[in-house]
């Protein structure tokens, strides 16, 4: 009986099975996102929001689905077929990929990458393909001009994003994920790493569009800019790969900079993985009311906002840390 | 881990092959950056994982946006297509085209007759790429952070606009 069920077999059967439940539960998460988004900025706004579809409209989502599944998937004759269908799998991709590194709690989490952070900005680095190309095959002057805007703002905000967490690396003296959750068993990196934290959450913004810094798509100028043209599910990828980029973006900063699943102190009989999904989600929320609250700023503020406050303010903390890290003699 | 080399190395070379014969330049620098993830694959296998990430990041995720940032702005239509087909005759690629061939068949040759040192398949992390880098290479290091620090001048300078104060 099970003779074939041999400890290596076992082994991989269990590696793609949290693979596949980590998946699942992100898509899964994400596209639920668009409902608690409307929800809770309709509470914090004194309105109902959705509330028409099952109670408290749970099921909002789901007809949204039906909605966008039924839509006529139109590609425009006058877009470039091939990479007008390419965009939305790339910008898909890349983010699901990036969750891939983020270990959830000790035991769980899809692959050990020993150069994990690199990873990730390896994939947010292609992730802007997604925009450039879906708004250059578009053939359409107001994607063009979200596509290049994307463009400028991400190459911006990448630089600086991969100083900022080059701080939490020389803490940790790695670049696994799981290792810079464990280097923080002591104190969480948010103490030491404070303006390494303020830092990356910007950039954060910045690579997944999302409000403030969603420049790429701003409504009363470009009228949705990259993805004027898409519709029906095509469309429907770029809106659920936006939500997966909060969803990651906010995994990450919990385990950079807010211990993973290690829980406070006092409080250690709360399994880790509560404690993984808990400051996850206080993350996501931030990311909804940072989108309730503020305005979207002028264009070249935003640039200038990147490469004259934000990149030196990352630089200084590289060097501050590394001066520290070297006197303490680590 | 030795067909996963084979593949990557199979797919580097034709869509290299590809940004070379494709007349549409979007669709050309896509093969280029689809060559260059290759290759990121091939380095992982080597066991140079540190390698592979720099070369999605620094090639594929920063310098080849940068080109098709440009290529996009300049908006280049039916036209260049066109042109490019013309560029493609028979007669302007079967000289270099046989050049190469020969100079590839050469490079087998050494490759299968040759001394060969085999590929190392031991790890190399970041740290030993820092230690390597800041050890024994250091003058290098410094030579072109100068090199850059150059452009980077030369770069403001070009673009600087003499009519505005600020």
């Amino acid at each position: 009986m099970l003779t074939w069920l041999t400890p290596d077999l076992q082994h991989i059967l269990f590696t793609v099975f949290q693979g596949v439940v980590i998946l699942v539960v992100t898509v899964l998460f994400a596209a639920y996102l668009s409902l608690i988004e409307r929800k809770l900025l309709a509470w914090w706004q004194d309105r109902h929001g959705p509330n028409r579809v099952g109670p408290f409209g749970m099921f909002q989502i789901v007809a949204d689905m039906l909605k966008m599944f039924f839509k006529e998937d139109w590609t425009p004759p006058f877009a470039d077929s091939f990479v007008f269908r390419l965009a939305p799998f790339i910008a898909m991709s890349t983010i699901l990929l990036s969750m891939a590194i983020i270990p959830i709690t000790a035991t769980w989490g899809v692959i050990d990458l020993n150069v994990g952070l690199l990873f990730f900005f390896g994939m947010a680095g292609l992730a802007v393909y997604s925009v450039m190309f879906a708004a250059w095959s578009s053939n359409n002057k107001y994607a063009l001009l979200g596509g290049l805007r994307a463009a400028a703002q991400t190459l911006s905000y990448e630089v600086f994003m991969g100083i900022a967490l080059m701080g939490v690396v020389m803490q940790a003296g790695s670049f696994n994920l799981r290792e810079i959750v464990e280097a923080q068993s002591g104190l969480w990196n948010i103490v030491p790493q404070f303006f390494g934290f303020c830092t990356f959450l910007i950039a954060g913004i910045a690579v997944t569009h999302r409000h403030p810094f969603d420049q790429p798509e701003a409504e009363q100028e470009l009228a949705d800019g990259y993805h004027i043209e898409y519709s029906g599910m095509k469309w429907g990828m770029f809106f659920v790969a936006e939500y997966i980029g909060i969803v990651v973006v906010s995994a990450l900063l919990v385990t950079l900079f807010f211990g993973g699943w290690k829980p406070l102190p006092y409080l250690d009989f709360i399994p880790g993985i509560f404690w993984f999904l808990g400051k996850t989600a206080f993350f996501v929320m931030l990311f909804v009311l940072v989108r309730g609250s503020l305005m979207r700023p002028r264009y070249d503020h935003v640039m200038k906002f990147s490469w004259l406050v934000c990149l030196p303010l990352t630089l200084i903390n590289l060097l501050v840390t590394a001066a520290v890290l070297l006197l303490a003699g680590a | 881990m030795d067909i996963a080399f084979y593949i990557a190395a199979t797919i580097a070379i034709y869509a290299t092959v590809r940004v070379v014969t494709n007349t549409n330049p979007v669709h050309a620098l896509l093969s280029l950056i689809v060559s260059l993830l290759a290759v990121a694959v091939m380095f992982f296998i080597l066991g140079a994982p540190f390698a592979g990430a720099l070369e999605i990041i620094v090639y594929a995720g920063a310098i080849m946006v940068l080109f098709v940032f440009v290529v996009m702005m300049l908006n280049l239509g039916q036209a260049v297509v066109l042109q490019e087909k013309r560029w493609l005759a028979p007669t302007a690629w079967i000289g270099p085209g046989v050049m190469a061939l020969l100079l590839a068949g050469e490079m087998v040759y050494l490759l299968t007759h040759g001394e060969s040192q085999g590929t190392a398949h031991t790890l190399v992390d970041a740290k030993e790429v820092g230690v390597a880098l800041f050890g024994p290479y250091l003058i290098v290091v410094e030579l072109a952070s100068l090199l850059l620090l150059a452009a980077l001048v030369a770069a403001y300078h070009l673009g600087k606009r003499d009519d505005q104060n600020g």
